[in-house]
């Protein structure tokens, strides 16, 4: 009996949690993908009716203004806050006085919740408000900063805020892979004379690859969902130059009545995400295996 | 044989079970009235109710401007246990219809003769296929444009009754370093702004056409042309720092007269009124130019609801809503007027005065027509399409041959 309950102890207690991952999680993102198929409005309705849905999707400016802001938005966000955050953590690492204290500094805005961050920065970025007015209320006259009301230049302001948010956790990430780094061979580097530049370019960021594979795994998801950051910054506008998948995915579940476009945009969503993190999980899986 | 006697003496216990339980009458109440003078306003039909032996159960969903609402709507609907009233408007009330999900209240509105006090087109968005199925609680007017009435006189205008006039008064004013408009950048409002526009430049005709018929001709017209042409017009009388506003604070800057106009609907009044302002005296409303209403009519829904005390407490509710009382009480609350045309108006303000007679005027005209900006022409997928090409238009530097082509698209892909 025991013998038994032994063998099969992990079985029982991961089964309920099995089962409730594969309802709520998988369950559900066959119904959105069967919905997507549908001409769903107000209610969901199960009748498939082809790609509509996704014929619709492509043929709507919106969309395109949201994916595109995606590429722009996910690619300068990681890219910032990858460069910025390693910046940060190399200074860091120079075994300087009160480290502990500017690492919190830096870190702190992980803290935040992303709909601080947000107004936070709507405000600052207000040109009657925020950076613009002051800095003409030092003399400088011709001072303009207003890429937050201009159509063309709103979505970058998302990307200020978000890495503002993002790299000092980069950072935190970097820092602690630095520190990991064999200590021994960076001093034989240093005997052997090795300016500390090449030390940093040929020996530690190389010995960091894993590192920056977790950091881009993160980042890329959080760009790939974020939500909270637009609608507190710009609500998507002006107009809807800053709409992100998931906004117009919100906008038409909840305010438009059009479930089956909801859907079919969550579906591509969950496409990008997939093309993002399964070639990760496979080298990860193919690594396990390989050894 | 036997079976069947089991199943009528099943049921012969049911209905018995339920007339025994059967309490008065009940209803849940769905809305998002939750703010200061809304929440004010449903209280008074809630004590109505109860004087008159209901019970009342409150279901306030706050947030996102009635998009909170709506799931959880959908959520109870889903699993067959829908509120006895939701608060719903325009199309959305046959959306819901077409679901199978709203009950026949034809004997009450026959009872009350709602259809000899309420306007025929307000009474024509209460019905489903011919029944009523929805209760109205109010008008709002949408084309009004409201004015700081120091800044007008001192600087010797009066409002404007052509869009012509408003813009040489709008760079007048602006020469001399007054905002001439005060907006707020959010889609709606620029859609409100965009309506007004289309009805005092295009007409009741080719409002009705293009927003309600969604006639390709009207779509593609030279008209619509020259209503974009206008929109840009005004963007150039907007500051700098409207991207994003509330319109509560757009208000706020034509009360302090930084700001001479608004144009927004009659909520912007109960905003003037809050902080003491009077209407002729501190501020001014009119019709924005041309001719026509638009309206934007709440209502609440009936929905189907299993049980007798249930749906005594449906019919109950739905003749108090459409009752003088609460059209009165209700009203002046809300800054709007109400739908009923008999409610005496001795106690509302001239600007509610303004806006019944104007209702009354264009009912017979025929140009008393449904806001599209509000959700009451069209239905959220071709009202949001469209939407979306003016805040795309007035946020750019778009040519209005562009935006009409895209406003062409973006219909056909709303369908």
């Amino acid at each position: 009996m025991s013998n038994w309950l032994e063998k099969h102890l992990p079985k029982i207690v991961l089964g309920p949690s099995f089962l409730v991952i594969i309802l709520f999680v998988y369950g559900f993102i066959a119904w959105t993908a069967w919905i997507s198929f549908t001409r769903s409005r107000l209610m969901p309705k199960y009748d498939i009716d082809g790609f509509i849905q996704y014929q619709r999707l492509f043929d709507s400016p919106r969309w395109e203004v949201a994916i595109d802001n995606l590429f722009i938005f996910g690619f300068l966000f990681i890219l910032i806050s990858m460069l910025l955050g390693l910046v940060i953590a190399i200074f860091l690492d120079q075994k300087i006085r009160i480290e502990g204290a500017l690492r919190t500094i830096y870190l702190y805005p992980m803290a935040l919740s992303l709909i601080v961050t947000g107004t936070a920065w709507k405000w600052i970025l207000n040109p009657g408000l925020g950076l613009e007015s002051v800095i003409k209320g030092w003399g400088f006259k011709d001072f303009t900063f207003d890429w937050v009301i201009n159509p063309d230049f709103a979505i970058y302001t998302v990307v200020i805020a978000g890495v503002w948010q993002a790299s000092g956790f980069v950072m935190a990430l970097f820092l602690a892979g630095l520190r990991s780094v064999d200590q021994e061979i960076i001093k034989a580097a240093q005997v052997d004379g090795v300016p500390t530049l090449r030390i940093y370019t040929a020996i530690i960021i190389p010995s960091m690859a894993p590192i920056f594979l977790s950091a881009f795994i993160v980042l890329a998801h959080l760009a790939i969902k974020s939500f909270d950051l637009v609608i507190a910054l710009t609500g998507g506008g002006p107009g809807y130059a800053t709409d992100l998948p998931a906004t117009y995915m919100y906008t038409m579940a909840f305010s438009r009545g059009d479930i089956g476009q909801a859907a079919s945009s969550a579906i591509i969503m969950m496409l990008v995400v997939f093309a993002v993190v399964v070639p990760y999980l496979y080298s990860e899986l193919r690594n396990k295996n390989d050894q | 044989m036997f079976n069947k006697i089991t199943v009528a003496a099943l049921a012969t216990t049911l209905t018995l079970s339920t007339s025994i339980s059967y309490a008065g009458p009940k209803a849940e109440v769905l809305h998002w009235w939750t703010s200061g003078g809304e929440a004010k306003s449903v209280a008074v039909l809630q004590k109505e109710f109860s004087e008159n032996g209901g019970s009342w159960t409150d279901m306030p969903v706050a947030g996102g401007g009635g998009d909170a609402a709506m799931t959880a709507l959908r959520a109870r609907v889903l699993s067959g246990n829908a509120p006895a009233a939701v608060q719903l408007k325009g199309p959305s009330i046959q959306e819901w219809y077409e679901e199978g999900a709203l009950a026949d209240i034809s004997d009450v509105a026959k009872k009350n003769n709602w259809s000899s006090v309420l306007p025929a087109s307000i009474a024509g968005h209460m019905k489903c296929e011919g029944k009523w199925c929805a209760a109205p609680v109010n008008v709002h007017r949408i084309d009004w444009i409201w004015a700081n009435a120091s800044v007008l006189k001192s600087n010797g205008f009066g409002m404007p009754k052509t869009w012509d006039e408003f813009n040489a008064t709008a760079k007048a004013l602006q020469a001399k370093g007054i905002i001439p408009l005060a907006h707020g950048g959010q889609a709606w409002q620029d859609a409100t702004v965009f309506e007004a526009v289309a009805l005092g430049i295009g007409g009741a005709n080719f409002f009705h056409d293009a927003f309600v018929k969604l006639d390709k001709k009207a779509l593609q017209s030279d008209t619509m042309v020259k209503v974009f042409d206008q929109m840009r017009t005004m963007r150039g009388f907007v500051d700098k720092n409207f991207s994003g506003r509330d319109w509560n604070l757009a208000t706020a800057m034509v009360m302090n007269g930084e700001a001479a106009f608004q144009i927004m609907g009659d909520w912007a009044k109960g905003e003037f009124l809050a902080a003491g302002k009077v209407p002729g005296k501190d501020f001014l409303c009119a019709s924005t130019p041309g001719e026509g209403f638009l309206y934007n009519v709440d209502s609440f829904a009936m929905f189907k609801v299993k049980g007798s005390d249930r749906q005594d407490g449906q019919k109950l509710l739905a003749k108090l809503i459409v009752g003088k009382n609460f059209q009165k009480v209700f009203n002046l609350n809300k800054g709007s007027i109400p739908a009923r045309t008999d409610v005496a108006l001795n106690e509302f303000d001239q600007c509610a005065h303004v806006s019944a007679a104007d209702m009354n005027a264009s009912s017979v005209g025929g140009t008393l027509l449904p806001s599209y900006a509000h959700g009451m022409a069209l239905r959220g997928a071709q009202a949001g399409a469209i939407t979306d090409t003016v805040t795309a238009h007035f946020n750019s530097d778009m040519s209005s041959k562009d935006a009409v082509a895209m406003l062409v698209k973006a219909i056909d892909n709303s369908k």
